[in-house]
């Protein structure tokens, strides 16, 4: 039995989240293939390797070179079949969702989606599943012989004791009916660290007073290679970017280390950073309710205590 | 056109979660049940695009009949007709698929539905729809704009965004700010006691999924606080005890 793996790429990296998929699949059967949508450059495929893969199967179709949902699942689809797959995992995101349930689909396989701790029990498959937006957790029974898993970040760690792994050329049969969603421009940033994947994310909230304020966080992001995210009110006032918001309606975050600035902790925003491993608060209100949720936390001001924290990093990390 | 918009009917934000019979029931004691956030946002969007394009809204959800005064807030919101699938919601593969019978039945040209439900956060149901259907679907939609037969959308994709034109019919999930949340007023509350709500019988599909139990997460312990003169001892926490940065 074959575990497939997609793998997603930002800037020419596999990203983090899906070498997380790689090992996740290899702590569940030891033939685990990937497969790969763009044209990726050695480093990138001994990562791959690893992280456990023994196969990249290298899909290098011109037409393909934007994500495109419904070809992606198809070629995915057909991969699976063609190995003889029993499981395809996924990281969650804005590309793995979609496709795991259009996957599921076309191979007949149970879905089960968010998906934060490996399969544990004889017999069954049970996975932990999170639930009620980070409050809670589900095991989850995943009935049949074939199953889709979409993880979350942080699910497992990434390895990094794999053999090179063998690349095969892939083309995929393909429909008209695989490009009716026409993409007609993409708007994204560049060398910047990805909200979602980040190992550490700065966020400011209602407190930071305005989006002129922002350089102390982009500074203290700068010397800890974090990205940088925000409450709702901050994006709803378009201080920042909607794809940088945090929380219930915005982006759920599983880093190593939040760190929260100038935000208040509503019970809304805690829904998107419960799963962080660390919580740093930075409030000059002791009584927020964030500190209640927090594992560190300083009381005052942010512009005094974010330069002098940005400072004291810099100085211990030389 | 004919518009079908999905709900779900789940534990107000602030809730606290809690389980019940061993952790194998979801407890609903003092829990206020809502529309769905983003779901809120789908159908306000789709009262909008009535209003600018004729036709009507459904509101659909799949749940028992405790979910019935969530479909009769859609109705005071402003959709026109209901439809509850009286079966418990138990798994995303087995919701999809009554929903992808009703949608066929029903021949909508748009399905519109939240990114993800707040209560199993899935954020496949859109898709799995969209894939039993063999229509494309499209999520999380930030703005839905109908030209003629085709949809013009954006979609939030990590770090930015995507611009799209897809024929219809199509699959929705939305998010915000794809419109602002409608609240009811006195008169669509009146309307909306009237307005027709039908029930009925689920298909017999099988689950993908079932939940053995449910677990909360161990409690938090006491944050740890440091002076503003300290910074550099919390720096080393971070660093040698922490080992986060
Ligand atoms: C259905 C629903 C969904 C929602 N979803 C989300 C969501 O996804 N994400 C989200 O964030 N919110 C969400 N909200 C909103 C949420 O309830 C709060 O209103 C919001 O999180 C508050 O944002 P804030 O903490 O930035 O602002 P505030 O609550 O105004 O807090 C500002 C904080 O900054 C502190 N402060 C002020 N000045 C300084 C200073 N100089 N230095 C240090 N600290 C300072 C204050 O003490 C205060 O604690 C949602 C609400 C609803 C009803
Ligand atoms: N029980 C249900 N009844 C109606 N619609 C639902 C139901 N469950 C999920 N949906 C729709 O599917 C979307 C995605 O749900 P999920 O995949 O559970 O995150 C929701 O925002 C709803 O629009």
């Amino acid at each position: 039995m074959s575990v497939l793996v997609f793998v997603e790429v930002d800037e020419k990296e596999i990203k983090k989240s899906s070498l997380e998929a790689i090992s996740y699949g290899k702590a569940l059967e030891d033939d685990v293939l990937a497969i790969c949508f763009d044209k990726v450059d050695h480093g990138a495929v001994e990562s791959i390797g690893k992280a456990g893969a023994k196969k990249l199967i290298q899909v290098t179709n011109e037409q393909l070179a934007v994500p495109n949902i419904m070809a992606y699942s198809s070629a995915i689809a057909e991969a699976f079949d063609q190995n003889g797959c029993s499981v395809l995992v996924l990281a969650k995101s804005s590309l793995g969702d979609p496709v795991s349930a259009r996957v599921a689909i076309k191979v007949g396989a149970s879905v089960v989606s968010n998906v934060s701790g490996l399969s544990e029990g004889s017999g069954e498959f049970v996975v932990d599943r999170s639930i009620y937006t980070g409050k809670a957790l589900a095991k989850t029974i995943v009935k049949g012989d074939k199953k889709v898993i979409t993880i979350k970040k942080n699910t497992v760690p990434v390895r990094e004791d794999g053999a090179a792994p063998e690349v095969v050329d892939f083309q995929p049969t393909l429909s008209d009916g695989d490009f009716v969603v026409k993409v007609t421009k993409t708007e994204k940033t560049t060398g910047e660290v990805l909200l979602p994947e980040a190992d550490i994310v700065v966020s400011g909230g209602r407190g930071m007073g305005g989006p002129e304020k922002w350089g102390i966080l982009e500074d203290l992001a700068k010397v800890l290679g974090a990205a940088t995210g925000c409450s709702k009110p901050v994006s709803d006032m378009n201080w920042r970017p909607h794809h940088e918001h945090v929380g219930q309606t915005g982006i759920k975050v599983s880093p190593s280390l939040y760190i929260a600035v100038g935000i208040s902790g509503a019970i809304q925003h805690l829904a998107g950073v419960n799963s962080s491993k660390y919580i740093l608060v930075i409030n000059k209100d002791p009584e927020a309710p964030f500190f209640k949720a927090a594992d560190f936390g300083i009381v005052g001001d942010a512009f005094d205590i974010v330069p002098k924290l940005t400072e004291a990093i810099k100085a211990k990390k030389d | 056109m004919k518009i079908l918009v999905c709900i779900t009917h789940v534990p107000d934000t602030t809730s606290k979660i809690s389980f019940t019979d061993n952790n194998t029931k979801f407890d609903k004691n003092g829990v206020q049940f809502i529309i769905g956030p983003y779901d809120d946002y789908a159908l306000a969007r789709a009262v909008e695009l009535k209003e600018q394009h004729g036709g009507t809204v459904t509101a659909l959800n799949v749940g028992e009949a405790e979910t019935e005064p969530t479909l009769r807030k859609a109705l005071a919101i402003g959709a026109d007709d209901a439809i509850r699938i009286n079966v418990f919601p138990s798994d995303a593969f087995f919701v999809a698929s009554q929903i992808a019978k009703v949608a066929k039945e029903g021949n909508y040209d748009l399905i519109m539905m939240g990114r993800e439900s707040i209560d199993f956060n899935g954020g496949i149901v859109h898709s799995l729809v969209g894939e039993m259907l063999a229509l494309p679907s499209v999520s999380p939609v930030m703005s839905l704009d109908i030209e003629g037969s085709t949809a013009r959308m954006t979609r939030e994709i990590e770090g930015g965004k995507e611009f799209l034109e897809v024929p219809l019919p199509l699959v929705a999930g939305c998010q915000e700010p794809i419109a602002e949340w409608k609240i009811p007023n006195m008169r669509g509350i009146m309307a909306s006691r009237t307005k027709p709500l039908e029930v009925i019988e689920p298909e017999k599909v099988e689950e993908g999924t079932t939940v053995k139990t449910f677990e909360l997460p161990p409690p938090k312990g006491e944050v740890k606080l440091f002076e503003e003169d300290k910074i550099g001892e919390l720096v080393d926490e971070l660093i040698n005890k922490a080992k986060v940065i």
